[in-house]
């Protein structure tokens, strides 16, 4: 094992790290600002990756599908939030689940019904292909180095967008105090249906970037969704900085897991059996760190005061 | 997490028995019709509707239903069809975990049961059943067949597969037949979609090639992401993740990957010309794998339903394991425990003009059984 192997990896880390800060960021922001839990994050998710693959393969540009991934995911948001989402905001989270749960499964027939059964396809542009030399890595794919650039481009924005603007003041005022701000005039109806907007463009972003890279069906958002909701937790619900922090502890501890585990096993064990042993304990390692991380910070790493 | 998505019945070509002797046969077909997984079973349903529609036969019910690709759906639904339904066959799943869900059960209930796709070890090996045929294949073969192909080319191969049964059959399968070094063996998370880890140790691993079982979206997001990773060693497997299903959402990236399957439509005998010309006009599109045993498996049942009346139960047993039917795949007859002896073809993906499709190169195995079957004892 070399270190350029290692340097590999962590980057591998870093950049799952990004990815899930993405879906990440807008369901905690969600959650902090609204009080909801929204399982079908994930679905916009989805729609973000189909949107980008449909348009892409119709134009033939991976960067107009960005565009309409972006479009489509905040405006899915937008409508769900208006016609769905608002009426959840005074019942409690059980309510809120089985009503979210209700839109993944009308989200997924709904896209297989619009597109079929098949796996769309939809390919990196020619601008990011391909690999780049990386000192002391080797070759590195650039697609994923765009991508961690992306992801910080995002958090900085997000930080600025939140300490910052207007906007980011009253989704601030929002999350202490709802009643206060609407007797100071601000429509939060609205604010709401922008951060829930806001939050899905986030995640049809991460869908059509990461759509590049896997394959773009129905039902792929669910797996990312568990793994977003586990980064909120370890991070502190509610919490942007959070999100961040998580999503690359989550990112590169997952990462690391399975690159190193097996081969940790291996020297007591035959390689078939430290295979098995270690991809099965690598499986389990992101929830081995949450439930320590909770053990003594019961809020998560950065809880936004409650 | 339970769907329950619009699980359609339709009945379909029920005529009023014409003939007063022919006896009506009434086929369960549990599939995949919903979520991820649903394009594999839309090609089963799809070939198998398609196989009855030729046939004329006005003695067929078909009742199918989707099982969302969860086990416990699959039971539900198979139960009903047995007590409610009356069925006197059935057929349609795709997935190992779910056949293994409901097969032992249902022919335990004197139900015939004919597999279209999986083929666990253990129904292959100690819980066989006379009233358990298999019409695809056992799972380890198209995993022997590579390894046995990749003895001719390659002598440090580096293997991957999910962390779950089918996942372990497939590197035993591979490692049944190969003789040379093993440059890694990984398994990876079920479901999993990234897989950068496991390309950096591939590529620091000094493999002179790559085996891979990743089925559905866990094979197009590994070869897509290998493709752009810079990493130039030749990759193989089995034909699951370079099935006409997956082709298009894989792209260019599985250009001349060779992988192995029992059939491929460029296979050259008359049952599948006419197969694979029916079902592009019928659907428009090119069949898969999937499709092709499907399609077999509907013509073994017209074969024994002309044989013997599916009411007497070990006459249409024996007409079953008669296999005479004309298989798209060419020769085929059933083992011992009613899993096949067939050819194992290696493919190669191609290009024809806009299509990615596949073509033979070679044959890996002439009548190939399986490794359990002497463990049957029927």
């Amino acid at each position: 094992m070399s270190i350029a192997l290692l340097i590999e990896q962590l980057l591998n880390g870093l950049q799952l790290g990004v990815m899930l800060f993405l879906m990440a960021a807008g369901l905690t922001l969600i959650f902090g600002v609204m009080g909801l839990i929204n399982l079908a994050h994930g679905s916009l998710y989805m729609v973000g990756a189909f949107a980008c693959a449909a348009v892409a393969a119709a134009t033939g540009s991976f960067w107009i599908g960005l565009v309409a991934s972006l479009i489509a995911s905040a405006a899915a948001g937008a409508i769900t939030e208006i016609v769905v989402i608002r009426r959840l905001y005074d019942r409690d989270h059980l309510d809120q689940v089985l009503a979210t749960f209700a839109l993944i499964l009308m989200f997924s027939e709904g896209m297989r019904w619009l597109f079929g059964s098949f796996p769309l396809y939809l390919d990196i542009p020619p601008l990011l292909q391909g690999a780049v030399p990386l000192p002391g890595v080797g070759q590195y794919q650039l697609y994923r180095l765009a991508i961690i650039g992306v992801g910080i481009v995002v958090a900085i924005g997000l930080y600025f967008l939140i300490a910052r603007t207007r906007l980011g003041m009253r989704i601030r005022a929002g999350e202490s105090d709802r009643e206060m701000i609407g007797a100071l005039g601000v429509d939060i109806r609205t604010l709401y249906t922008v951060v829930f907007a806001l939050g899905a463009a986030l995640a049809g972003l991460a869908g059509a970037m990461v759509g590049a890279l896997q394959s773009v069906q129905v039902g792929m958002g669910e797996p990312v969704l568990i793994l977003a909701f586990v980064v909120i937790v370890i991070g502190g619900i509610g919490s942007i900085k959070g999100a961040l922090f998580g999503a690359i502890l989550v990112g590169v501890v997952d990462t690391m897991g399975r690159f190193l585990l097996p081969k940790i096993f291996a020297l007591v064990l035959p390689a078939a059996q430290a295979g098995l042993i270690g991809a099965a304990l690598a499986s389990m390692l992101i929830y081995i760190v949450m439930a320590f991380i909770l053990a003594f910070r019961p809020s998560g790493l950065f809880a936004a005061q409650s | 997490m339970k769907k329950t998505i619009a699980a359609g019945i339709f009945g379909l070509t029920l005529a009023t028995a014409g003939l007063a002797n022919a006896e009506p046969v009434k086929i369960g077909v549990i599939t995949t019709l919903s979520g991820g997984g649903a394009g594999l079973g839309t090609d089963m349903r799809d070939a198998f509707v398609l196989a009855m529609k030729q046939s004329g036969n006005k003695d067929v019910e078909l009742v199918i239903e989707d099982d969302a690709q969860k086990p416990e759906i699959a039971v539900q639904i198979a139960e009903k069809m047995i007590q409610s339904d009356k069925v006197d066959l059935m057929t349609g799943i795709i997935w190992s975990n779910l056949a293994m869900a409901v097969v032992p059960n249902a022919v335990s209930q004197d139900i015939i049961y004919l597999s279209p796709n999986a083929g666990p070890s253990a129904l292959a090996g100690a819980k066989c059943s006379p009233n358990y045929f298999n019409v695809a294949y056992q799972n380890d073969n198209f995993h022997e067949a590579m390894g046995q192909y990749a003895n001719k080319d390659y002598k440090k191969t580096f293997i991957l597969a999910p962390n779950y049964p089918a996942g372990k059959d497939s590197l035993t399968g591979f490692k049944r037949y190969y003789k040379g070094e093993l440059a890694g063996e990984i398994y990876t998370q079920v479901g999993q979609t990234d897989y950068a880890a496991e390309i950096a140790q591939i590529r620091d691993s000094g493999a002179d090639s790559v085996f891979f079982f990743l089925p559905g979206g866990m094979g197009i997001a590994f070869m897509k992401q290998y493709a752009q990773s810079g990493v130039n060693i030749p990759v193989m497997g089995p034909s699951f993740s370079f099935s006409q299903d997956i082709l298009p959402a894989v792209g260019d990236a599985a250009l001349g990957v060779k992988n192995s399957a029992s059939w491929a439509k460029d296979l050259d005998n008359e049952a599948n010309k006419a197969f694979v010309e029916a079902f592009q006009a019928e659907y428009n599109r090119l069949p898969s794998v999937y499709a092709a045993q499907s399609w077999d498996t509907a013509n073994l049942i017209l074969s024994a339903m002309a044989k013997a009346s599916v009411k007497d139960k070990d006459a249409f047993r024996a007409a079953l394991k008669a296999a005479d039917f004309k298989s798209v795949r060419g020769d085929f007859s059933f083992n011992t425990n009613n899993h096949p002896i067939q050819n194992i073809y290696v493919r190669e993906v191609i290009k024809e003009g806009d299509v990615l499709t596949n073509k033979i190169i070679g044959t890996a195995f002439e009548k190939h059984g399986d490794a359990y079957a002497e463990q049957c004892k029927m």
